[in-house]
């Protein structure tokens, strides 16, 4: 009953959320500030992340290749697909929503317990259109091209484990990579992250704005916030899976 | 003007304000007073509409918020100035910032313009040089004046504070009080303040409600207050040792 109470409160929330802002200028520079809050300063990690996981990938797939019979090139391209599928963009956003979600949870929660929201409602401002939506904005916006990001440095890390392990020749590599190169997967890839995007501002979202009480309760629903942010995460990428690839 | 008839409201099939009636005047400072759990920040907010009332009329200068359509709301709220019991100032804006927020958001003055008039409220509520400084780096006293720069910035007909002397030392929260009566007088607004601070009543009450088990109990001014028999305001104001000394003195006149 709680959770079918919450799903109701969630779409509430959402509707509220999509309404014209009140004032272009300030949602513009909102937009702005959330994309180098949200975005920009999750860069270094997805980067440092990405880079070691393609060398992972990469020299694991070397070490389980003892059969002669099976190519070399198969290396890069494991690294290639396993980049593009699976890393970039669901455990990339995995990632950011303990991140990221476990800062706008905390960020609006502090706001509503420290009666901030209430200011807000006071003078006549949406607050959720006002302190949601460039969040949305921002991470469907930027999300993307961090995937992109995190697929490019993922592969580059591989032919970096490559060139230093001495496991497997460079041109094995990116013969590999080249081998049966198909965008639509890079597109399956940016679709799943819009779509993880908008549960990373949202869910989070309305953890912080529903909470009660004081800090303790803040750090509980940052806590439930990533939690279910992550189990969401999963769900929506076995049925984007299963729909955009099948 | 602001009149409210047979206001209740509760949470969760508690009844926390159980048919409440009163009047606040414009360029009088009233006060609404009562022990903890008394229902004065549930009635607060009512008026001010962040909690919806069950039952019962809320009147801003003779029109219910029953009746107003949309525009007629939002121009009342940007009627209403707020100062929150722990300031409730963006923790991310400068000063300058903060006070400058409401102007930012609904009127469509030039950066000059609104820097002007945010130099004139920090100065009109005594705070100089702070403009750059974030609310954290200020004292709770200072976090006070700038919520009530931020609430008068945009000339508001309508005042009000929940607690506004809470965390302060008595000296400096006697000045917020007197300067709340100052700002009350100078734009003749009307201005609804939520205390339990007895000195604020002694100092600012011109009117004041008492609220009990959320019901109105008692109403009246600072001098009848000591003045009164019903047992319930003789408990509440009479509660230290320093006001029993005071009823002495009034009985002894």
């Amino acid at each position: 009953m709680t959770y079918i109470k919450s799903i109701g409160a969630y779409a509430i929330m959402l509707t509220s959320v999509f309404r014209r802002p009140q004032k272009r200028q300030i949602f513009r520079e909102a937009v702005f500030k959330e994309i180098d809050d949200l975005g920009i300063k999750s860069i270094g990690i997805v980067a440092f992340i990405s880079f070691f996981i393609g060398g992972v990938v990469a020299i694991q797939t070397a070490l389980n290749l003892e059969d002669p019979m099976i190519p070399k090139d198969l290396i890069g391209f494991a690294t290639k697909r396993s980049m593009i599928l699976e890393f970039s963009s669901t455990f990339v956003m995995v990632i950011l929503a303990g991140k990221v979600g476990s800062y706008i949870t905390s960020s609006i929660g502090a706001m509503r317990v420290s009666e901030q929201i209430d200011a807000l409602e006071v003078m006549g401002i949406n607050s959720l259109n006002y302190l949601v939506l460039p969040k949305i904005i921002a991470t469907v916006l930027f999300y993307p091209f961090i995937v992109l990001l995190a697929m490019t440095l993922g592969i580059f890390g591989g032919w970096v484990a490559g060139v230093v392990t001495g496991l497997f020749e460079q041109q094995d590599y990116v013969s590999g990579i080249r081998i049966d190169f198909d965008p639509s997967l890079i597109q399956y890839s940016l679709i799943k992250s819009v779509v993880f995007a908008f549960l990373i501002a949202t869910i989070p979202s309305y953890f912080g704005y529903y909470v009660k009480g004081g800090s303790l309760e803040v750090g509980r629903a940052s806590t439930n916030a990533v939690v279910w942010t992550i189990v969401m995460i999963i769900i929506s990428n076995y049925f984007l899976t299963q729909m955009l690839l099948s | 003007m602001i009149e409210i008839k047979g206001l209740h409201k509760g949470f969760d099939g508690t009844p926390i304000l159980k048919g409440i009636d009163a009047v606040f005047e414009p360029t009088i400072t009233s006060l609404i007073i009562g022990q903890s759990g008394s229902g004065k920040t549930v009635f607060l907010k009512t008026m001010l509409g962040l909690h919806q009332p069950d039952s019962g009329i809320i009147s801003f200068n003779g029109k219910s918020t029953a009746d107003m359509s949309i525009n007629e709301k939002r121009q009342l709220k940007q009627d209403i100035g707020m100062v929150f019991q722990g300031s409730a100032l963006f923790d991310s804006l400068t000063v300058e910032e903060n006070v400058m927020f409401p102007l930012k958001m609904f009127t469509k003055q030039s950066k000059e313009e609104m820097l002007e008039r945010v130099n004139f409220v920090l100065n009109r509520v005594n705070l100089v040089n702070s403009n750059k400084k974030f609310p954290a780096e200020l004292s709770g006293g200072m976090q006070k004046r700038v919520a009530i720069a931020r609430a008068i910035v945009t000339k508001p007909k309508y005042l009000f504070c929940d607690e506004p002397n809470s965390g302060l030392d008595p000296r400096t929260a006697i000045v917020i009080d007197n300067l709340i009566q100052e700002i009350t007088d100078e734009y003749k607004i009307t201005t609804v303040i939520n205390t339990h601070d007895m000195n604020s009543v002694m100092e600012i009450g011109e009117k004041i409600i008492f609220l009990k088990d959320g019901y109105k109990e008692w109403e009246g001014n600072s001098n009848d207050i000591f003045k009164t028999d019903n047992e319930a305001v003789v408990n509440f104001v009479y509660s230290s040792n320093l006001f029993k000394k005071v009823r002495k003195l009034y009985q002894d006149e």
